[in-house]
């Protein structure tokens, strides 16, 4: 049953279709924050954990990098990864556009689950792929997230999950939707039976995901600059049609509105964690 | 153009005024139409069956949105013998477009929670058109708690084109109060019957769609984003409602083929709207069969029940690739 798509591996490849980097014309060689738009280059962002050194724009990390990043060496042990979604209600271009989402990821689906030792302990471990169709919550990414979830209580492993969506998968219709029925549920169970759940949000965690199981952590942390909300922004800004407040729905703006715990650079990510699940698993 | 009004019906009651017409004319002539009128009458009235039973999904959305169509508040006066209105979330505001409070039906003391949309302009506008606030939510959480501690059955009535997207909600947490009520409904020590009424419109409807069983008048619908929405996300346009009605399966006989929902409860030809004492009595058989089946099942084999009919939904599309 249990896969490692990381193999040997200790590599981090080099993803240049990141949406938010542009080749930069004139360096060839070169990237442009899209953020900022400085230029800089490929090594200076490998040191930096694809965080722009001039303005900090944390740019969206692939599951694998993100992978990379949290876990000990090799201690990544995928589970389900064999399954996918199939086009349940007959819904036009569906069936291209996990294609796509397939052929650039490498993965099956938007949600990659697996066990995991973080900062010396073991924990179950979830992460949403944004570039498999905006990780977007199907059919499938919400059976692995209960499973992520069904794991933890059965092994009383921790519960990680690094969240990023548009939302619910429009593709799928009311399956989707329910999917944030069945996470929550789990996750319920996941608390009554005292087991830690830890929800890391980053830059976009909207909709069906994040008034779901992201929402339901015992511990909430944000990356830098995420945009986290229920409603898109163009939605809210179509409907009351006024200017929008300074960092509206960013993870600054959530801190200081009480929604998350913290709101963490990516390169201190990895050390919050394991300060939070010594004081959870380790302490006596 | 996408078409903005189930028009059938005025059609209908337009053609049928001047049938009644021509009727009282013939009658003053000196040949014999009666026969001829009364054929003509009858085939309008299969035509208009029909038309009822062959509703497209976009038609379905026009009605299921039609400004006078039964709400809550006329299901809640005309099931329950006694009702008190219970305000407020104990946090910040008593959000309108959420209505809450106890009663009794059938003898049996209920816990109810529904959408509200308003009967006219003003009221719509204090019930904010039925798009509620986290305050809503927080109140229908703080109602369920209460149902629990006094082992109310809980009916909760869903009609929301969704929830309020508005910089205020998503200050106070919009995503947070539904998810809490997602969890909460999904665990709560109290038999649940949810119905859709209306319009169940994505994460904001959903809220309050989780339960023991969950039903839908014939002609409501229940999307994961409005028709128009999805439109112009996926399709780029709005103006593609119609077919994208049709494609993401919203229809009541559509889910349940998709095992989403448990069951649907029938509206006269007509509508909901065009025939509430029907509609409402058809609410109040199912209501009282399925209450009288949750309440006296023990409350540990209900939840384990629940739990399997929640964690089900949706899994059977689950495939495994090599």
């Amino acid at each position: 049953m249990f896969k490692n798509p990381l193999g040997k591996k200790k590599y981090i490849e080099i993803n240049v279709s990141r949406e938010e980097l542009m080749h930069d014309v004139a360096f060839p060689g070169k990237y442009t924050c899209s953020a900022c738009s400085s230029s800089m280059s490929e090594d200076e962002l490998l040191v930096n954990n694809w965080v722009c050194p001039r303005c900090n724009f944390h740019f969206a990390l692939t599951a694998r990098e993100r992978i990379l990043a949290l876990c000990e060496e090799d201690s990544f042990e995928e589970f389900n990864g064999g399954l996918s979604s199939t086009n349940i209600l007959g819904f036009p271009g569906y069936e291209e556009k996990l294609a796509r989402g397939q052929q650039e990821t490498g993965f099956n689906e938007s949600v990659i689950t697996g066990l995991a030792k973080i900062g010396g302990y073991k924990t179950v471990l979830g992460i949403m792929e944004s570039r498999f169709m905006m990780a977007s919550m199907g059919v499938v990414a919400g059976e692995k997230i209960c499973q992520a979830a069904e794991m933890a209580i059965k092994e009383k492993y921790p519960l990680i999950m690094v969240a990023a969506s548009g939302g619910a998968r429009m593709q799928e219709g009311m399956v989707s939707l329910m999917q944030m029925t069945r996470t929550s549920m789990v996750i319920g169970e996941l608390h009554a039976q005292g087991i830690l759940f830890i929800s890391i949000l980053t830059n976009p965690t909207t909709g069906g995901v994040l008034a779901s199981f992201a929402s339901l952590a015992d511990i909430i942390i944000a990356e830098p600059g995420a945009l986290i909300g229920f409603a898109g922004p163009r939605v809210i800004q179509q409907t009351i049609k006024q200017q929008m407040p300074e960092r509206f729905q960013r993870s600054e703006f959530l801190l200081e509105h009480g929604m998350v715990d913290m709101v963490v650079e990516r390169a201190n990510l990895k050390e919050t964690l394991g300060s939070l699940l010594t004081i959870h698993v380790g302490g006596k | 153009m996408i078409r903005r009004q189930f028009d059938f019906e005025k059609k209908y009651q337009d053609f049928m005024s001047k049938l009644d017409q021509l009727k009282d004319e013939a009658q003053g002539m000196d040949f014999d139409l009666q026969k001829e009128l009364v054929e003509l009458e009858a085939r309008m009235s299969g035509i208009r069956e029909e038309k009822y039973q062959n509703l497209t999904a976009w038609e379905k959305v026009l009605l299921s949105r039609h400004p006078e169509r039964p709400g809550t508040n006329d299901y809640i006066e005309y099931l329950c013998e006694s009702w008190v209105e219970l305000h407020g979330d104990r946090q910040f505001a008593d959000d309108q477009a959420i209505v809450g409070g106890i009663g009794i039906f059938q003898g049996q003391p209920v816990t109810i929670v529904g959408h509200r949309k308003g009967k006219n302009t003003r009221d719509n506008v204090r019930c904010n058109f039925g798009m509620p606030q986290p305050e809503g939510y927080r109140k229908v959480y703080r109602l369920l708690r209460q149902a629990e501690k006094f082992n109310r059955p809980v009916i909760t009535f869903i009609d929301t084109p969704g929830a309020y997207p508005g910089i205020g909600a998503e200050e106070r947490g919009q995503a947070w109060a539904i998810s809490k009520l997602l969890m909460t409904l999904s665990s709560l020590r109290a038999p649940i019957i949810a119905i859709v009424i209306g319009e169940g419109g994505s994460g904001g409807a959903l809220a309050l769609a989780v339960g023991d069983r969950l039903f839908m008048l014939s002609n409501a619908v229940f999307s994961v984003a409005s028709p128009e929405a999805c439109a112009s996300i996926l399709w780029k346009t709005p103006e593609k409602a119609e077919e994208m009605a049709e494609a993401l399966k919203i229809t009541a006989n559509d889910l349940l083929n998709l095992r989403i929902i448990d069951g649907i409860i029938a509206e006269p030809i007509g509508g909901a709207n065009q025939d509430f004492e029907m509609t409402a009595s058809q609410i109040r058989m199912t209501l009282e069969r399925e209450l009288h089946n949750l309440v006296k099942q023990d409350i540990d084999g209900l939840l384990q029940e629940r739990r399997q009919r929640l964690r089900k939904l949706g899994q059977h599309f689950v495939q495994e690739v090599k």
